[in-house]
């Protein structure tokens, strides 16, 4: 039980949750301490009873090495348990059973953490539908699914059950690879046993099966279109730790407060943990044994797409399946790349069937309209045409610069455009203001000419004038700022100083 | 930098044309039982002139030496050139071909990866082209000629166009049997009289198809290692095949038949190590196939109605420059985009 757990606020796709809990509160097991901000978003619970001692931005396991906004916990050692209410789910209506699984932090625990409660949602206007549950590890070196299956085989099918209720499912397909029998043993087994119209099917162990549209099209032969969610077509795909998680919120009332993390690599004793989120890194690989003497960094996920983490104090999250320490031996520095001799085998192992050499050729060009064109936006980056490439190219690197280039371009684009917008419409309105002042001029000409032909009109004028200037002084905004003493006009200096100072405080902060 | 993938499979450019220059070694080995061992000095020739001259031009274009010569990019077009010249070509004919295919037609282009033409090719080309009686005089393969060159000879010639006393050029040299072919035709001949001549063999000329065979070896040998996809041999040959028989068939006494065609000239050369060069050709399936097809037909017609014997290298460079078009149009389906995405 580490001492102090650090809970990231977006441990999901979407929106940062909001913090339901102050800094110095009690609180217990499994109770929320931030919910769901908007449709797209999952609350976070507390894994374990203690006091919140801080909530402040702290670096989370990202790419970038990004910070984020982070609760910590203190715990208190008694890990005692909130107050946890099951729900009937069979005899509840889909919407509160919706509600319930947002607001038990369920997200997709094979990596993309997309909230469930959003998949879970079937599409109006099709009736077909097929429940599948990925079996599939992500990645080599990752076993966390594998161990799950084979240990908790009943729980995960149950968590099925749920998922067909919500989307009128009427089969369910488990896709596992075949590398691993005692996971289909298992879980044929809970299959008989569940009553359940369930299907597990053995797929071949070829990276990157894991990924929902290509197990999708190994177990039902269905391409999902570019762009599109597979629920518009009758099928819908949750990670097997998902349905595990599903079951444990719905039919005990337990959020998501922890997940089964492998850690493998360069530690003494490679194994799976569960382990409570926001425990550090460190913690486990501790209970691994510890790192071997060559060991450099740490990765989550796994050697195909995995992240470098900065620091092992950096907390578990949901997104964490694996933890691997990693070592020059594990994995060997690149050799210098060589340039590309268009051999086409990048083009061969492409799941998505792009041509990787063109997208290389144009991401190095900063072509990036004919990028676009040539799909770059399909890519997973699923590292496969880095793998093969003879000239040992960063091939996904490439196309990493090239996709938030192409992103940032877009940015640029709308923001120039909405700028080009108001500036026209600033143009017509100082255009339709000097037609406007052309017209009175020509009217107040007119009106001096009737000036002399006599006092009637003269009178008249006068009167339309006065009548002006009283309405123009009406219109002028009294201000307090006008004659003021010395002393007053310094402070208010001082005042503005110190607001840019601030102002540009922050800014360097946000930077 | 550690970004993902943290790990990289095994194969390497090294590794690529080291395996091509393996694939060589049986048709060297037929070449030299066939033609002498002269072939093995115009070999060593073309090899040291190849990494000398991009030895010399990475130096001049500041590019890092030692990876660039080390990965046997240099030595594949040598060989290839050597392989395709006349055995006993004099040697500065060879140090002229390498030179301009390696300065040339690749270094001048970016170097490695960066030429749109093969180098060997224009190599081949630019010898053939600018001496043309010396690029058709083939030495007879040594079971037809009528004096016997030792290897001692084959040197002396090869360096000092020299022959042993009493001994003419005609002696040794003999038409190829697509020469031959050529030029019977012309003085109107018909096909069947024609392969009586005792330069032809079972297949193609004589001693010619079994160096012809070797190469297919070799080809197999890359196959099976993966090195590159059938598309291209495949088409080629088939594509050859299918012109020539047909033409065979509608008219036997005026063109030759499809067998002699692949296993004359440079047709598996082309098949498997020419045609086959990554960097000049096209990246997409179809595109190879429609690549290599193209070649074999026209390789066929230069054979048949064009100027020289043999028309493999005008037609690789001709396809060379068709294949950014060719790689355009045949982009393939992108996974879930277009019709397939059965619903």
């Amino acid at each position: 039980m580490p001492a102090r757990l650090v809970l990231p606020l977006r441990q999901h796709a979407g929106n940062l949750a909001k913090p339901a809990v102050a800094v110095g509160d009690l609180v217990f097991k499994g109770q929320l301490v931030a919910a769901a901000e908007g449709a797209i978003s999952s609350a976070v619970h507390a894994p374990t009873s203690g006091r919140i001692v801080d909530f402040s931005e702290q670096p989370i396991p990202h790419y970038s090495g990004l910070t984020d906004w982070c609760l910590t916990l203190e715990s208190d050692g008694e890990d005692a348990w909130t107050d946890l209410e099951a729900v009937d789910w069979r005899a509840a209506d889909p919407d509160t059973l919706r509600r319930r699984i947002q607001a038990a932090g369920v997200v997709g625990l094979g990596g993309a953490v997309f909230p469930s409660h959003v998949k879970l949602r079937p599409h109006p206007d099709r009736k077909f539908r097929k429940l599948i549950l990925n079996g599939a590890e992500c990645e080599p070196f990752i076993t966390c699914d594998d161990m799950l299956m084979r240990e908790r085989a009943a729980g995960i099918l149950r968590g099925a059950a749920i998922m067909m209720q919500l989307l009128g499912a009427g089969k369910c397909l488990v896709g596992i690879e075949d590398n691993k029998p005692q996971a289909i043993a298992a879980m044929e087994a809970a299959a008989r046993s569940s009553g359940l119209n369930v299907e597990v099917v053995p797929v071949p162990t070829l990276y990157p099966g894991g990924g929902a549209k290509q197990l999708i099209r190994v177990l039902t032969g269905k391409e999902v279109p570019s762009h599109k969610f597979s629920t518009e077509f009758g099928v819908q795909c949750f990670n097997v730790a998902t349905a595990w998680t599903l079951h444990r919120a719905l039919e005990f009332g337990e959020p998501v407060i922890s997940r089964i993390v492998t850690v493998t690599g360069s530690v003494r004793t490679p194994r799976n943990f569960e382990a409570l989120l926001g425990t550090p890194v460190a913690d486990l690989v501790a209970a691994a044994g510890g790192t071997l003497p060559e060991t450099d960094h740490l990765v989550m996920g796994g050697p195909m797409m995995g992240v470098t983490l900065d620091s092992d104090r950096l907390p578990v999250v949901k997104a964490m399946n694996c933890i691997i320490a990693a070592s020059p031996q594990l994995f060997p520095p690149k050799p210098p790349a060589m340039p590309c001799i268009r051999c086409a085998r990048c083009a061969e192992v492409c799941p998505v069937d792009l041509q990787p050499q063109e997208l290389y050729w144009f991401a190095k060009s900063d072509n990036f309209e004919k990028a676009r064109v040539y799909n770059l936006f399909d890519c997973i980056e699923c590292g496969c045409c880095d793998y093969v490439c003879p000239s040992r190219i960063p091939l996904v690197q490439y196309y990493r610069y090239a996709k938030s280039e192409i992103i940032a371009l877009d940015k640029a684009k709308q923001a120039a455009d909405l700028a080009r917008e108001r500036n026209e419409f600033r143009l017509a309105r100082i255009e339709r203001e000097k037609q406007e002042r052309a017209a009175k001029h020509a009217q107040k000409a007119a009106g001096a000419k009737a000036e002399t032909a006599g006092d009637d009109a003269r009178k008249a004028a006068i009167a339309a004038a006065m009548e002006r200037a009283k309405a123009q002084k009406a219109e002028v905004v009294p201000q307090n700022t006008g004659n003021l003493a010395s002393s007053v006009e310094a402070e208010i200096a001082e005042i503005d100083a110190r607001r840019a100072q601030a102002a540009s405080a922050q800014e360097k902060q946000e930077v | 930098m550690n970004t993902p993938p943290y790990v990289t499979g095994s194969s390497s450019v090294n590794l690529i044309m080291l395996k091509v220059l393996l694939a060589l070694v049986p048709g060297i080995a037929a070449y030299v039982w066939v033609f002498g061992g002269g072939i093995l000095v115009t070999l060593t020739l073309a090899s040291l002139t190849a990494l000398l001259s991009e030895a010399a031009m990475l130096k001049l274009r500041e590019r890092p030496v030692k990876p660039f010569l080390m990965d046997g990019s240099a030595l594949v077009t040598a060989w290839l050139l050597a392989l395709a010249l006349p055995p006993l070509a004099p040697w500065w004919l060879v140090v002229v071909g390498t030179l301009f295919a390696i300065v040339i037609a690749k270094q001048l282009y970016g170097g490695l990866g960066y030429n749109p033409f093969n180098p060997a090719m224009v190599g081949y080309a630019v010898l053939l082209i600018s001496f043309p009686a010396i690029m058709t005089q083939w030495p007879a393969p040594l079971v037809l000629a009528k004096v016997q060159l030792g290897f001692a000879d084959q040197l002396h010639y090869i360096f000092g166009s020299t022959l042993p006393d009493g001994v003419l050029v005609d002696a040794i040299s003999s038409a190829t049997p697509l020469d031959y072919l050529k030029t019977q035709l012309k003085l109107q001949h018909g096909v069947v009289e024609i392969a009586q001549a005792p330069i032809f063999g079972v297949l193609g000329g004589k001693g010619g198809e079994i160096v012809v065979g070797a190469y297919l070896l070799g080809g197999l040998y890359l196959l099976q290692q993966r090195i590159m996809s059938w598309h291209i041999p495949v088409a080629f040959l088939l594509a050859l095949a299918a012109v020539s028989g047909v033409a065979h068939l509608a008219d036997p006494d005026h063109y030759a038949g499809s067998l002699f065609h692949l296993f004359s000239g440079a047709t598996m050369l082309c098949a498997f190590f020419i045609a086959t060069d990554p960097v000049s050709g096209p990246t997409t399936p179809t595109g190879k196939l429609i690549f290599a097809a193209s070649i074999g037909v026209l390789t066929w017609l230069i054979r048949t109605w064009g100027g020289y014997p043999d028309g493999v290298a005008f037609a690789v460079l001709l396809l060379n420059l068709c294949v950014p078009l060719i790689d355009a149009y045949t982009q393939p389906r992108v996974f879930g985009h277009g019709s397939k995405h059965n619903d």
